[in-house]
């Protein structure tokens, strides 16, 4: 029962007359509940793989699990509908929408949910709170700091109280103090929330963090190293 | 967060991008309301004076319009009496019809004899009072130049001229036209006198008093030559009572109107009078199908014997269809012109939003945002802008439009004798609103549709690396 399970994954892109293999012979299984990171060298195969996870890329051969079902099959509509429904995103430019509020984020993919106007207000108020920006609902990303925004990205990303949340090097734009903050409140919530979160870094600050570390190198998984147990880890909490 | 509200946020978002395609549709619709609205203000002026000038329907004989018109002995209808009654007693026609009246067209030559002076004119014998009454037809609310014949009440030999026919008869002085130089023969006396020419003082005295003894009809008199019904010539003696200008001056420089029993006098003498037409006015144009297919019934019926035909007024006056297809396909090119214009302004400010907004598509995406939802998101903008710019267009053509018509502008159409206003109708012209307005809207969504289109194609990853 893993909220992710990839088997013998390869991903090639095409450059014009080469083609870059960027993944190849990847499986494996992300552990429900826990803090998982993906660590290796820039150009190593994080995005790529962590993009096939999030259903917004289709590999070349083998097969992605995401909430025990298999995506190979389902059309784009369905694939969008099930990403609504089982997964959250922070990216590493934060990604809002402008125009939006921070309030008007978090509610976005609410509003996709079609969750009623009343239960949303309440769940948004909730989570801007949970990320400490309880006073700053009506400002628009311009008018928020790096962190700020990160912030408001995390909550749009549990909004749906989501399974599994992924992060693409959610602290390569913060300096390391903020990016600190950022990985403790990630982690903060992820026990709250008891989701899987997996993200990508090369920052060993960030890898100290992880209940799971997966070493990617070259498009191949170089090493898994569990540091805890889940069950254990939720026990002692 | 309301989609149309999300929307108008994006097109504040570029401010100045969102103005400029703004501009050039407000422009657009400008141009577009005001040309049709003086397309249409000059059919329908057109309509209005070719209705009260010739109704709608004529019962003709066949052939008449086409070989005849100058030959009423060879195209003259006996039994019009009949068929105006007809039409007076007929349960479908008669609440229709304003007038229904009979005409007989004749040619001929006048000649003011006294100046020495004739020329050939299409003379119209007509009721007066009657078509006067058809002068009265304004069913679009034009400004009309009408003036009521002054034949009505007149006596019997009375007639009036086109003011070119006056100045082609030295009438000008005693009709009081206006631009008109008499010629020298009649007025070198007096001229002499002015300019101090030598002939001698007791002629020009003598010649001063003649002129103020003449009673002044004595100047109005004309004889008019025509052939009768069996080929003979017959000459009238007609006594203008007013020159009129006829707008269109190829028409004033010939034209005569008298009185039917006058005409009919001179073509047929003592034998039976017949007419050329019978002219319908109906209340509006729209019941023209009607009552055009009421009638030919009616004269194949009742009429089995005569060869007779209904001719419309678009038919009578083939000058109204060429102006409407000329205005047809300029507007259709100007509107043309302006689509294309729109169309690339919209397609280019919306393909411009989506390039920037690639890595906010992909984010949507990776949301779980649809295809759709991305499409219908740009979209939407396309349409506000639409919409905002057709509101706004349609607010300032009517201002324009009523500034125009407030001006007092005028101008000679080709062929006119006199000015006429420029008037714009724009307001009272449903159909042109609508229209422009749906293909502002129609062309917005046609330029949208391949920038909303692309953005919602675009793959997630590549939107989402795009920087
Ligand atoms: N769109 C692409 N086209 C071509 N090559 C790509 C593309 N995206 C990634 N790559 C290549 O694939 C490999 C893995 O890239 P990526 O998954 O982005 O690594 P990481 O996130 O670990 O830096 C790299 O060699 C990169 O150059
Ligand atoms: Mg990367």
């Amino acid at each position: 029962m893993h909220p992710v399970s990839l088997r013998k994954i390869a991903k090639v892109y095409h450059l014009d007359a080469v083609t870059v293999p960027a993944l190849a012979e990847v499986s494996l299984d992300i552990r429900p509940g826990v803090f998982t990171v993906l660590s290796g060298p820039s150009g190593s195969g994080k995005t790529t793989l962590l993009n096939l996870i999030g259903c917004i890329d289709r590999p070349d051969e083998g097969e992605v699990i995401v909430a025990d079902q298999a995506v190979q099959s389902m059309s784009d509509d369905a694939l969008s509908d099930f990403r609504a429904r089982h997964i959250g995103f922070v990216f590493q430019t934060f990604n809002l929408l402008p125009v939006l509020t921070a309030f008007e984020n978090i509610e976005y993919p609410l509003v996709l949910a079609k969750m009623p106007a009343a239960a949303r207000k309440k769940r948004v108020l909730e989570l801007l709170d949970a990320v400490g920006l309880a006073e700053r609902g009506d400002s628009r990303p311009g008018q928020l700091s790096g962190g700020q925004r990160q912030r408001v990205a995390i909550a749009r990303a549990l909004a749906t109280a989501p399974k599994l949340v992924l992060a693409d090097e959610p602290t390569a734009n913060l300096d390391s103090q903020t990016g600190a903050a950022i990985i403790a409140l990630m982690r903060k919530l992820q026990r709250e929330h008891d989701a899987s979160f997996v993200f990508s870094s090369h920052d060993p600050q960030v890898r100290a963090e992880a209940d799971d570390v997966i070493f990617i190198r070259d498009g191949r998984i170089a090493g898994v190293e569990q540091r805890t147990a889940a069950t254990q880890e939720r026990a002692a909490s | 967060m309301n989609t149309w509200l999300l929307a108008l946020r994006n097109l504040l978002r570029n401010r100045r991008r969102s103005l400029a395609t703004l501009l050039a549709m407000v422009v657009g619709l400008t141009a577009i309301l005001l040309f049709g609205g003086y397309r249409s203000n000059i059919l329908y002026g057109m309509e209005t004076g070719f209705v009260q000038q010739s109704g709608h329907l004529q019962v003709q004989r066949r052939g008449y319009f086409l070989d005849g018109s100058d030959n009423p002995s060879a195209y003259g209808m006996p039994r019009y009496r009949e068929i105006i009654d007809a039409i007076q007693r007929d349960p479908v026609l008669a609440p229709m019809a304003v007038v229904v009246t009979p005409t007989l067209q004749l040619g001929g030559i006048a000649g003011n004899y006294s100046a020495g002076a004739s020329r050939s004119v299409v003379a119209s014998g007509l009721v007066a009072n009657e078509r006067n009454h058809m002068l009265q037809w304004n069913d679009y609310d034009m400004i009309s130049y009408a003036q009521p014949l002054a034949l009505e009440g007149a006596a019997e030999d009375a007639v009036v001229v086109g003011t070119g026919v006056a100045r082609k008869l030295q009438l000008c002085a005693a009709l009081e036209v206006a631009n008109c130089r008499q010629t020298p023969a009649a007025d070198a006396p007096v001229e002499a006198a002015a300019t101090g020419s030598p002939a001698p003082d007791d002629v020009l005295a003598l010649s001063a008093l003649e002129k103020a003894q003449q009673p002044r009809g004595a100047y109005n008199r004309i004889e008019m030559l025509a052939a009768t019904a069996s080929g003979a010539p017959n000459v009238a003696s007609l006594t203008v009572v007013k020159a009129s200008n006829f707008g269109i001056k190829a028409i004033d420089d010939i034209y005569l109107a008298m009185h039917l029993a006058q005409a009919q006098k001179l073509i047929y003498g003592a034998g039976r009078p017949e007419a050329t037409a019978v002219i319908m006015q109906l209340r509006h144009t729209a019941q023209m199908p009607e009552a055009r297919a009421r009638l030919t019934a009616l004269l194949a019926s009742d009429f089995a014997g005569e060869p007779l035909e209904v001719l419309d007024f678009q038919t009578l006056n083939p000058m109204y269809r060429q102006t409407d297809e000329f205005m047809a396909s300029m507007f259709g090119f100007i509107a043309l012109l302006i689509g294309v214009i729109v169309l690339f302004t919209i397609g280019n400010t919306m393909g411009t939003a989506v390039m920037e907004r690639t890595v906010e598509i992909g984010t949507l995406r990776a949301m779980g945002v649809r295809r759709g939802g991305i499409r219908r998101l740009f979209m939407c903008e396309a349409l506000l802008l639409g919409a905002i710019g057709s509101v706004v267009g349609l607010t300032v053509a009517l201002m324009v439009s009523w500034f125009i018509n407030h001006s007092g502008w005028a101008w000679t159409p080709p062929g006119y004798s006199y000015a006429y206003l420029i008037l714009v109708r724009v307001w009272q012209d449903v159909p042109l609103l609508v229209g422009s307005v749906l293909g502002m809207i129609a062309v917005t969504v046609a330029s949208a549709w391949w920038p909303a289109s692309r953005a919602a194609k675009l793959q997630i990853v590549d939107a989402l690396r795009h920087a």
